[in-house]
């Protein structure tokens, strides 16, 4: 299985040189035309409008996403945050925003205790490259956050 | 020999270019792998094959759902619905998946699975024929093909159906369209290598109906084909034309011997 | 558009104090509102699931807020600590107000 990533990588990076730049900002037209982008701004304003005036702290979210998306239309994404899932301790919610999408907001996704394990797993449309960013807020008030940059190149030809 | 392929490919105007390592690529890749030829699984990203692998997160199951509920629907005059006469479908259905599209007598040529279906739809249900495409077609194709999952692709093209093979391997072998190009083009001369930013497979159909990412959602190979044709600037034929039959049973030739995938996913 | 369908995935039996994988998906188009109609150049107003819920025997268990960068035929996948036998509820809720639900039974042994 190890050498089968090997493999993909190799090609996978080869792919974006092809695409460049331009390649780029095509795919975010097909995936989603003539919408203006959101920025890091309006992210930090979402995250701002949820979780008020606390400063979120790196750690405890483990993001799992795929460095280069063969497909914008379909990026699978997995949030894991490190937490005990008891009724006096837990995970209340943690909430994706992708930066560079029209609309920054991908999903929000809320635990309870009675989850036993803080993680999820589904699957978005990235319009172009761009940072995917996990704000998790925990029961006592402390809130987490994490990012990672996935770089999408165009999806599909012809059809 | 690539060379040349390579400066027509460029010449017409599309961006091609070698991605040497994976023409070195030593993987292993179990039975999506058979002699020389490769499912369009071997060339997906790992994330597209992990959706793949996994009947809960393959989103193509929910066609197979979908035509395993119509499979016991009683529809048309004849008050009849397709496990009236098939029973269990894992059973009456195991085989289908890798041996069609076959000869058919009374119509002097060949069918796929859909029209098959069509055929017990109009003929033995008295019920009107599904449209190419509906989604009631590609779940009841989805779900057919599937029972004949992990089996390998096994067509007869002797006998009657042999000048439809030929047919079929003229039709992959001729160039077309503005660019000139023929399906072997792109998917002999070229597989494993990028085409703007797709890596080029080898075309193969062991995996239709498959769920694509582009379409977001599942698609049928005539489909593809008229994708493919598009590509080149060719005027594609319709879904469910004789040429396209043809050219299916060719490719399942092709890849013989490669896995019924069905549903596969694909970028 | 036909009726979307769900499909999910639960163990049918679990010993107590278990934590349960689940795996969700329906199909839906889950139309963003950033296409445009390739004939009239009309944008193809939004329509997606925006709510996704799990309860176990009437209590939510897991919830997810949905936005239109989710992809078409949503999937979702989580936990669930495995407590007593019941029945687990899924409902998906659209733009338009239907709600598409399924259920799963669940014994704890
Ligand atoms: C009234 C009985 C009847 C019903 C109802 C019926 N079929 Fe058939 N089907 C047949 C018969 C008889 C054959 C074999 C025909 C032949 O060999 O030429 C057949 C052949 C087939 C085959 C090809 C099998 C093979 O091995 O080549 C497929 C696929 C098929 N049916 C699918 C369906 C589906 C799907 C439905 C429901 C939409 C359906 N049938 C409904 C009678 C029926
Ligand atoms: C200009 C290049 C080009 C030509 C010519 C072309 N295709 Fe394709 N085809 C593609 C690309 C790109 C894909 C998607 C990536 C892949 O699987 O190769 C594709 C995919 C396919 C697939 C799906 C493979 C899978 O695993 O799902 C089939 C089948 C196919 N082509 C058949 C054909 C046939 C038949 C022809 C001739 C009529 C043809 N193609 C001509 C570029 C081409």
């Amino acid at each position: 299985m190890n050498e089968s990533k090997q493999y993909r990588d190799v090609s996978r990076r080869q792919a974006l040189i092809v695409v460049g730049a331009g390649g780029l900002a095509a795919a975010g037209l097909t995936l989603l035309p003539q919408a203006a982008s959101a920025d890091a701004a309006a992210v930090d304003a979402a995250i701002k409008g949820l979780i008020g005036g606390k400063t979120p702290q790196a750690g405890r979210i483990t993001l799992d996403l795929p460095q280069i998306a063969e497909n914008g239309n379909t990026v699978p994404i997995t949030v894991e945050v490190d937490s005990p899932m008891t009724e006096q301790d837990y995970c209340k919610a943690v909430h994706i925003f992708a930066d560079k999408n029209p609309q920054p907001g991908v999903a929000s996704i809320n635990f309870t205790p009675a989850c036993g394990k803080a993680k999820a797993s589904t699957r978005m449309r990235l319009a172009k490259t761009q940072n995917v960013v996990a704000v998790a807020e925990m029961s006592d008030g402390s809130v987490y956050t994490a990012k990672a940059e996935v770089k999408v190149t165009i999806g599909g030809c012809g059809g | 020999m690539r060379r040349i392929a390579l400066a027509a490919v460029a010449a017409s105007g599309l961006t091609v270019m070698l991605a040497g390592t994976a023409l070195t690529d030593e993987t292993n890749w179990g039975a999506y792998e058979v002699g020389d030829k490769r499912s369009g699984y071997t060339y997906a990203a790992a994330e597209t094959r992990s959706i793949q692998d996994d009947d809960f997160e393959n989103p193509a199951m929910l066609w197979v759902d979908t035509g395993q509920e119509l499979w016991d629907t009683v529809e048309g005059e004849a008050g009849k619905a397709c496990a009236s006469c098939h029973d269990d479908a894992a059973v009456s259905m195991a085989e289908v998946g890798a041996i069609y599209p076959v000869y058919y007598e009374p119509r002097g040529k060949l069918i796929n699975i859909e029209q098959r279906i069509n055929l017990c739809r109009t003929e033995n249900m008295k019920a009107k024929a599904w449209k190419w495409e509906s989604r009631e077609l590609l779940s009841m194709t989805a779900f057919v093909r599937n029972q004949a999952r992990g089996r390998p692709v096994a067509v007869k093209i002797d006998g009657p159906a042999a000048p439809f093979y030929e047919k079929g391997k003229e039709f992959y072998y001729q160039r077309r369209g503005q660019l000139d190009m023929a399906c072997k083009s792109c998917h002999e001369d070229n597989a494993g290598n990028m085409i703007r930013a797709n890596l080029l497979s080898q075309g193969q159909s062991n995996g239709f109906p498959t769920y694509r990412l582009k379409w977001q959602k599942v698609g049928s190979l005539h489909r593809r084909f008229r994708g493919c044709n598009s590509q080149v600037r060719a005027t594609p034929y319709k879904a469910g034309s004789d040429e396209y039959v043809n050219l299916e049973l060719f490719l399942a030739d092709r890849g013989r011997g490669l896995p019924v995938e069905t549903p596969a996913v694909r970028n | 558009m036909a009726k979307p369908k769900p499909r999910v995935k639960v163990p049918k039996t679990a010993a107590k104090g278990e934590v349960l994988e689940i795996k969700t998906l329906i199909t839906h188009k889950m139309e963003s509102g950033q296409r445009k109609d390739k004939k009239t150049g009309e944008k193809i107003p939004q329509k997606i699931i925006n709510k996704f819920v799990c309860a176990f025997n009437g209590k939510e268990v897991f919830s997810a807020d949905w936005h239109p960068a989710i992809s078409a035929n949503p999937f979702m996948s989580f936990y669930a600590v495995a407590t007593e036998s019941g029945t687990f509820e899924f409902t998906w809720t659209d733009d338009d107000g239907s709600v598409y639900s399924k259920t799963a039974q669940l014994t704890v042994e």
